[in-house]
């Protein structure tokens, strides 16, 4: 999934706190004096969070009363267990005698995750730069299509893609290097734009500076781009980082049996609801959790760089 | 449903199967080459950086501009403006056995058919079926995640606690899709067929004296169904976008329409609506992209069963399971017409920007 955000014009700027303060006690009143709009927002904020809750405890059937018992009935009765968690990340996940544990899966995840996340966002800064800072001609044309790229449905590359990558050319589809170069080639478009967003808003007179001073393109890269981009390099890191872990499509076009991140098998898993049906819980709950962690304590970050794609011209 | 028995042996007590010495080489491998592959990613872009600026002399300049956008130029070029025109190409062919003219041996070729991929496209019932509920979707979910977004965003505007009201909405985004389909398909719409409901909707029906539905069964609703655990992803994302939006809003209007005597209803729909108006499209748009393009939930939740079909699906299970490429191909380029409206206006609200600055 790109995402695409064209500037929003400036109204979406917030405005310093200072000037709100005055008028926020008096709307903080309306707004709560509203039982409907405070009614809706409560039912709102619990229709987005039971679920995610209702998965935790559905992990913790024992797998003998899962078809037969709802998660609040066990949990009256006190026969909760984590021992599903174990089973599926050390043990085994589906059929015992064969299927292996989630743990490698949790593995494959992080490999494929970490240089997809490193690789795409170095060389779409390197082209931001490019794009907001030198002048050349077909600037604006190739701008503008790398931007355009970003709405071009990626099923529509896999085939070739694939042909590329696979067997009779370059022989790395089913390989870790050949799940980097597809997550970084289709990561590209969003990268450049959000970057060049950022890169283009650092003030001309530090870069026209240093270009009196000598300074040459790679040097003034080095030394003021990648410093002064890494709020939105961090932003944009964690929501490729997201993407990327939770990704299915490229994983399952790209990848093979020895590279499938988590979200493959349980993904096969999930449509099965046969004998190992109370398995999928434990697995999803464990293929969510590094990305909620990660959300939870850059959350800040990671919208400021949503907004920073949304809101900047 | 019968209760499953479970050997103990499942629960506890089994040495760790397929954790033995030769998984955790592989593993550890896999990470050493992830870590070498980061490193020598870094080193050599470095190098190549730092080599061009040894280049002395007025064409210094472009050998560094040439050494920051090739490597983007080049992986965009051929890993997907050649892909992309490859596809559209081999939409309009097919694949034939025949035997080779020197040898005799059968082998397969392809051959231009014309507009036969897409012929079938709309005329095969199935084929069809997923191209209309892939509209259906892209209506769906970004109305209701915007709509549901926007309300939220509006109601909790400078409530108390208002970070963390936000981050429980948007905590979704950080779920993988086939997480959420987990979450809906197995714990919120689970139907048993005999004995008591586990499916925490169905509970809520059997408690409420309603009869269970099975939800992602019963067409065409089960495609509504589906369509939630997107909406219940995105709705997130647009309630951050709009609610920095509303925020960028003057206070002074609002107080100006207050002393007019203009109500809450009246100041949303005249005030804050028209002044997000930008931000509205903006996260109409990314929402309906992202909509189209989703597979994970259908091939995870109903793989296409009972009507639920989109094209998305379906282009994934022609082209890399039944092996009818270029049909695949063909309804990849359908997908692509769809967007092709909001490429443009992106393009044009880009071009508009430009201008202005």
């Amino acid at each position: 999934m790109s995402v695409v955000m064209p500037p929003a014009g400036p109204e979406a700027t917030p405005k310093p706190k200072s000037a709100r303060r005055k008028t926020r006690a008096g709307q903080a009143k309306e707004n709560l004096t509203s039982p409907w709009a405070t009614a809706a927002a409560i039912i709102i904020a619990m229709l987005w969070t039971i679920p995610t809750v209702a998965l935790f405890m559905t992990a913790l059937i024992p797998g003998d009363r899962y078809r037969t018992d709802a998660w609040w009935e066990v949990l009256a009765d006190g026969d909760l267990t984590f021992s599903n968690f174990n089973h599926v990340l050390f043990q085994s996940f589906g059929d015992n005698s064969t299927a292996p544990p989630l743990l490698g899966n949790v593995i494959n995840s992080i490999v494929v995750t970490v240089p997809s996340v490193v690789f795409p966002l170095v060389l779409g800064l390197m082209a931001a730069y490019a794009f907001a800072w030198i002048p050349f001609r077909g600037s604006n044309f190739l701008f503008v299509m790398i931007f355009a790229l970003q709405v071009v449905p990626l099923q529509l590359a896999l085939i070739p893609l694939l042909r590329i990558l696979g067997p009779e050319n370059l022989g790395i589809a089913g390989q870790f290097p050949g799940v980097w170069i597809a997550h970084t080639i289709f990561a590209m478009p969003l990268a450049v734009f959000l970057l060049h967003n950022f890169v283009s808003q650092i003030p001309s007179d530090i870069l026209e500076a240093a270009r009196v001073d000598g300074a040459s393109h790679t040097q003034t890269f080095f030394r003021i781009i990648i410093p002064l981009s890494l709020p939105a390099v961090a932003s944009l890191a964690i929501f490729q980082f997201l993407w990327v872990w939770n990704d299915l499509l490229v994983s399952a076009v790209f990848g093979g049996s020895k590279t499938y991140p988590l979200t493959y098998p349980i993904s096969n898993l999930a449509g099965d609801y046969g004998q190992y049906a109370y398995l999928v819980p434990p697995a999803a709950f464990i293929s969510m959790i590094i990305p909620l962690i990660v959300f939870f304590s850059l959350q800040r970050y990671f919208v400021r760089g949503l907004l920073a794609g949304s809101t900047k011209g | 449903m019968t209760s499953t028995e479970v050997p103990l042996s499942l629960s506890r007590g089994l040495p760790m199967a397929g954790l033995d010495g030769e998984f955790w080489e592989t593993q550890s491998s896999n990470l050493l080459l992830a870590a070498i592959a980061i490193v020598a990613f870094l080193v050599v872009v470095s190098l190549v950086m730092f080599g061009a600026d040894l280049v002395r002399g007025r064409i210094r300049d472009k050998v560094q501009l040439v050494v920051l956008i090739a490597p983007v130029l080049f992986l965009l070029g051929v890993g997907l403006i050649w892909p992309a025109i490859d596809t559209i190409w081999l939409s309009f062919n097919k694949v034939v056995e025949q035997p080779d003219p020197t040898t005799g041996i059968y082998t397969t070729v392809t051959q231009f058919t014309g507009l036969d991929n897409y012929r079938f496209a709309f005329t095969d019932p199935t084929t069809l079926r997923s191209v209309i509920n892939t509209m259906i979707w892209m209506v769906l979910v970004p109305g209701l995640s915007t709509t549901i977004g926007l309300a939220y965003a509006v109601f909790i505007d400078k409530a108390k606690g208002e970070k963390a009201l936000k981050s429980l909405v948007f905590m979704p985004m950080a779920i993988s899709f086939v997480g959420a389909s987990v979450i809906w398909g197995s714990v919120m719409y689970d139907y048993n067929q005999v004995g008591s409901q586990t499916g925490m909707l169905n509970a809520l029906l059997s408690w409420i004296g309603v009869e269970p539905v099975n939800f992602l069964v019963e067409s065409p609703w089960n495609t509504f169904f589906l369509i939630v655990i997107l909406v219940w992803i995105q709705t997130g994302f647009a309630m951050v976008i709009i609610s920095a939006a509303i925020k960028g809003v003057p206070a002074e209007m609002n107080e100006a329409a207050s002393l007019d005597g203009a109500n809450a209803w009246q100041r949303f729909w005249s005030i804050t609506v028209p002044s997000i108006r930008a931000t509205l499209v903006v996260v109409l748009t990314t929402i309906t992209i992202a909509s189209l393009k989703v597979y994970d939930i259908v091939r995870t939740v109903t793989q296409g069963r009972d009507n639920t079909d989109i094209v998305a699906n379906k282009m994934y299970v022609l082209s890399f399971v039944e092996g009818r490429e270029p049909l695949g191909a063909a309804l990849a380029v359908i997908l692509f017409v769809f967007v092709i409206p909001i490429v443009i206006y992106n393009v044009r609200s880009l071009n508009k920007v430009k201008e202005t600055r």
